[in-house]
C-alpha cells in the first residue's frame, strides 16, 4: 500500500517539475507548480512528517501559489517572447538541459557509491508522536530558538523590503505622467473646478490651465 | 520503501529544476524553478530524518520552507517593479544594472 502511494505520489511530484519547467504559459506552470507542492505533501506524510506536510499544502500551496497567480495575473501571464536579444541565449537553451543531464548524473553516482547504510533500509523504528506539531515545536522553542527568532526577523525584512520595491513611485511611469497632463490640461472658467472652489483660480484667465502645480 | 527512492526523488526533481533555472528566460517560472530545487532539498532533508529518527531534519525544513517565503516576496516585488518601469520581463534583455 505505501508501495503504491510512493509511486503515484513520486510520479506526480516529477510530471509536476516536468510541466513547471516546460509549459510555456507561466500561469500553467504555478498550477502544476501547485499539483508538485501536494504530491511532495504526499511524500512527506509517508515520511511521518506530518507537521511539514501540513505546512506545505498550507504555506506553500496556499499562500505562496496565491501571491504567484496574483503576480503572473498582474504582469499579464502571456507566452514567452521568443525574441532572444542577448547573443549565446540559443547555445544556453542547449548547454542549460545538458548541465541538468551532467547534474544528475553525478548525483546517481554520489548515491549509488554512499556509505550510508541505511539508505537502502526504511529508517529509523517509528515511535509515536515522531513529526508531531508537539516533537516540532518543542525542537524550535529549546534547541532552534535562535533560528526560530532570526527566521521571523527574516519574514519582516522581507515583507518591509518587498513593500519598498513594489511600491509606486510618482512621476516615473506611463500612467502617472498621463494622469497630469490630464489635470494640467486647460479648462474654461467657472466649470466647477476644485481650484475655483477654493479661490486661488483667476476668473478671468478663461483660457489659463487651471489647477497647476501652483493650486494644488 | 526504502529512505534510497526518496533521494532518487529527490534529485531528479532537483535537476529538471536546475534545468530550468538554465533554460527559460522569464523570471517568474526562473522563480518557481527554484521553488523545484528547495523543494527538493527539503524532500531530502525530511527523509534523511525519518532515517536517522529525530526531527531536526523537519525543524531545517521548515526554515528553509520560511527562506524560499522571503525570496518569492523579494523576487516578485522585484519582478512587479520591472514591470512598473514598462521594462521587458525577461532575463536576456535584462543584461544591464542601471535604473
Amino acid at each position: 500500500m505505501s508501495a503504491v502511494l510512493f509511486f503515484v505520489a513520486a510520479i506526480g511530484a516529477i510530471t509536476g517539475a516536468i510541466g513547471v519547467v516546460t509549459l510555456r504559459n507561466p500561469f500553467y506552470s504555478v498550477l502544476a507548480l501547485v499539483g508538485h507542492l501536494i504530491c511532495l505533501a504526499a511524500l512527506f506524510l509517508l515520511l511521518r512528517a506530518e507537521f511539514v506536510a501540513a505546512a506545505q499544502v498550507v504555506v506553500y500551496a496556499g499562500a505562496v501559489m496565491v501571491l504567484y497567480v496574483f503576480v503572473v495575473a498582474y504582469i499579464g501571464g502571456g507566452e514567452e517572447t521568443t525574441g532572444f536579444a542577448a547573443r549565446g541565449a540559443g547555445a544556453l537553451r542547449v548547454v542549460g538541459p545538458l548541465f541538468a543531464l551532467a547534474l544528475a548524473v553525478e548525483l546517481c553516482i554520489a548515491m549509488l557509491g554512499s556509505a550510508l547504510k541505511g539508505i537502502s533500509g526504511k529508517g529509523a523504528p517509528y515511535v509515536a508522536g515522531f513529526g508531531s506539531p508537539r516533537q516540532i515545536g518543542q525542537l524550535f522553542l529549546t534547541k532552534y530558538l535562535f533560528p526560530f527568532e532570526v527566521a521571523s526577523l527574516l519574514l519582516l525584512v522581507a515583507a518591509v523590503g518587498a513593500v519598498l520595491l513594489a511600491r509606486r513611485q510618482r512621476g516615473l511611469e506611463g500612467p502617472d505622467q498621463q494622469l497630469e497632463v490630464m489635470i494640467r490640461a486647460p479648462r474654461p472658467a467657472y466649470t466647477g473646478t476644485m481650484a475655483e472652489a477654493a479661490g486661488s483660480a483667476r476668473a478671468a484667465g478663461a483660457t489659463e490651465p487651471v489647477g497647476g502645480p501652483g493650486a494644488t | 520503501m526504502g529512505i534510497g527512492w526518496y533521494l532518487v526523488v529527490s534529485a531528479m526533481v532537483f535537476c529538471i529544476g536546475a534545468g530550468g533555472v538554465l533554460t527559460r528566460r522569464n523570471p517568474l517560472v526562473i522563480l518557481l524553478c527554484l521553488e523545484l530545487m528547495l523543494n527538493a532539498a527539503n524532500l531530502a532533508l525530511v527523509a534523511f530524518s525519518r532515517m536517522w529518527g529525530g526531527e531536526d531534519g523537519q525543524v531545517f525544513a521548515l526554515i528553509v520552507m520560511v527562506v524560499a517565503a522571503c525570496e518569492v516576496t523579494v523576487g516578485l516585488g522585484l519582478i512587479v517593479a520591472i514591470h512598473r518601469r514598462r521594462l521587458p520581463v525577461n532575463v536576456d534583455e535584462l543584461n544591464e544594472l542601471q535604473g
